[in-house]
């Protein structure tokens, strides 16, 4: 399977190029750009691993492509993604947030249900890859 | 006309019995200056022939405040010239004969605070079936910082929602489900699921789906759940359906609310018929239960369409941000429904901007600050597809609904085919756009590109390709760029 979280999950997986463009428009936006690596893509994990801090000084997309090639060096079987952080008054949060690397095998997620009363049932989703210790899931690879 | 000076009586004649203009009572005070505080409306009055305008507009201002048809004593118990509303301007309307705006100022301490239904009973209660006038239009309000803050807004606002759904940088998909009527709980989920592990974020149900002997409220919520759930597990992705609680009663309401809470939705839906009341009840339980609380527009154009009489959708708009949803429609302006661009560009800045200055291209006509009301997230829905995908994301913006209903299901290849297209076909634009492509121009070949590495997305522009709605609107903004004189 192929996790769709993020902005541009459908399209056939970025060029560094066409990465660097994205973060070109955030910096010009004003955004801090941020890196974050998880090995546990589970919809409701909402705090991956932070690369460093969110970049709120640096203006330039290849300083930060520089920082994306050197979390990619240590974490490149894991999922890596770039967002772009507005600190506006009335938004104060992510303005976009995209995928830029995955792990080669993408096991996907198990749903579990157990029933209730009523018909009704109670659901879990469970990541395969989650199964194993943080550092070990996509180890095979 | 030349009524500069006020002319109203004062003192022991304005109080002897009898019947007297209501712009000699007080309702016409062409020198008052609005207080920061006063409620502004700004109605389109049509008197009816042989009625001067200018009374015409102060028996609006006194029907829908303190008046009556005659003198009563008993206003001398009160602080009556505070409590009477103020025409205080009165302008031709443009390019109509016959037809004026006027601007009405009340005093805050006329309305409950926190009520739509007050607000309303007052601005929109008989005044609309007055004799004297043929027709009569609200077409926009200025909400005073203090009144706008006995509100609780919008439950979850943009950026929660957002932040919620863990999306961001595009607009959110959505598709209500089709047909309307008729499908059974078990069937209706199968499109639900289809669809959102296709690609969209959401699905819909539509509003006059309640609970009926096809279907009961129950059997669709549990099919539903199941959908979104096996969708997030096949996507990893969030994923909601926003399930209709619109009932009879709001014992009933309450009761599908819960449930639909019980089950884990993460999000409910009503229709405006329901009534400012109960929907500010649902917008108080949806802050207390963390539910995204959607508004289906069901009934508006009985009202809002036609430029003579009626309420323009802008000050419904407004209302709804105060009441509290978080999703209105709000036009789409290529699709099949009323839209023109302009008035429709000025209901998404009335549901997503902290402050809408006045811009009479837009039909705003007053300043409004938001105060920091959350942010209502406007939805397009109604005949679009994937192959204009370029024309709504420049007309309508990152932070709104697109919902594609047939332009998902009646794809050639099926639901999920239809929303891989339009999601691929959304991807696209916003990448090319971020990138500083022309995208407006070139949508067209982005979007032909995109299809070559998607093939439900190239069989939808050809199936779609040369559908458009190009009909006049009825509801376009009445201005000219100088201000007028006041009559």
């Amino acid at each position: 399977m192929r996790v769709t979280q993020g902005c541009f999950s459908f399209l056939p997986d970025l060029t560094d190029e066409q990465i660097a463009a994205q973060v070109q428009y955030c910096l010009d936006k004003g955004w801090a750009v941020n890196i974050e690596f998880t090995d546990d893509p589970h919809p409701r994990n909402t705090y991956w691993d932070m690369w460093g801090l969110p970049m709120f000084d640096l203006r330039d997309a290849a300083g930060i492509m520089k920082e994306l090639a050197d979390c990619r060096r240590v974490y490149g079987d894991r999922y890596i993604r770039v967002s772009g952080f507005d600190s506006s008054p009335g938004w104060e949060s992510v303005r976009i947030s995209f995928i830029v690397n995955r792990p080669r095998e993408e096991p996907g997620f198990r749903l579990d249900r157990s029933e209730a009363a009523g018909r009704n049932l109670r659901y879990a989703t469970h990541s395969y890859a989650a199964g194993r210790p943080e550092g070990e899931r996509y180890a095979d690879q | 006309m030349n009524m500069q000076q006020s002319i109203t009586v004062r003192g022991k004649d304005r109080y002897k019995s009898g019947v007297m203009e209501y712009k000699r009572m007080g309702y016409w005070e062409p020198n008052y200056e609005p207080k920061d505080t006063d409620v502004i409306a700004l109605f389109r009055v049509t008197p009816q022939d042989g009625v001067d305008p200018t009374e015409a507009c102060a028996a609006v201002a006194g029907e829908s405040s303190t008046a009556t048809w005659t003198v009563v004593w008993t206003d001398r118990l009160t602080a009556a010239e505070k409590y009477r509303a103020k025409c205080y301007r009165v302008d031709p309307v443009p390019n109509s004969p016959g037809s004026y705006f006027a601007y009405i100022a009340y005093d805050l301490d006329l309305f409950e605070p926190g009520s739509i239904s007050n607000l309303t009973a007052s601005i929109i209660g008989n005044v609309f079936g007055f004799k004297p006038l043929k027709a009569l239009r609200l077409e926009d309000m200025r909400l005073p910082t203090a009144y706008v803050k006995t509100f609780q807004g919008p439950a979850t606002g943009i950026v929660v929602e957002r932040e919620r759904l863990d999306k961001f940088g595009r607009p959110l998909l959505g598709a209500t489900v089709k047909p309307k009527l008729g499908l059974s709980g078990r069937n209706y989920g199968r499109v639900v699921y289809e669809a959102l592990k296709g690609g969209l974020d959401f699905t819909k149900d539509d509003e006059n789906i309640n609970s009926q002997p096809f279907m009961h409220w129950r059997e669709r919520f549990l099919y539903c759940m199941e959908a979104v759930n096996r969708a997030q597990a096949a996507t990893g992705e969030i994923k909601g359906t926003y399930l209709n609680v619109t009932a009879a009663t709001m014992e009933d309401m309450y009761e599908r609310a819960e449930f639909a809470h019980e089950l884990g939705s993460n999000i409910v839906m009503i229709d405006l018929v329901i009534g400012y009341t109960a929907i500010q009840s649902m917008a108080k339980w949806a802050r207390r239960n963390n539910m995204i609380l959607h508004l289906h527009r069901a009934g508006h154009s009985t009202y809002t369409r036609q430029r003579s009489h009626g309420v323009s959708f802008r000050v419904i708009a407004k209302w709804m941000r105060l009441a509290g949803v978080d999703h209105i429609h709000a036009g789409t302006v290529v699709g099949k429904l009323e839209g023109d661009p302009n008035t429709t560009r000025g209901y998404y800045d009335i549901c997503r901007e902290d402050f809408n200055p006045l811009h009479l291209e837009h039909g705003v006509f007053f300043d409004q600050n938001w105060a920091s009301l959350n942010k209502l997230m406007p939805v397009a829905s109604g005949g679009i597809h994937a192959g204009q995908m370029h024309q709504l994301l420049d007309l309508l913006g990152e932070d709104v609904v697109l919902q594609f209903g047939g332009g998902t299901i009646g794809h050639p290849r099926g639901i999920q085919a239809g929303a891989t297209a339009n999601r691929v076909a959304l991807e696209a634009m916003i990448l090319a756009r971020n990138e500083g492509r022309d995208y407006v121009h070139e949508g067209p070949e982005i979007l032909v590109k995109a299809a070559q590495t998607c093939t439900p997305l190239r069989e939808a522009l050809d199936v779609w390709k040369d559908v458009t709605f190009n009909y006049e609107s009825t509801d376009a903004p009445d201005f000219v760029p100088t201000p007028s004189m006041a009559v």
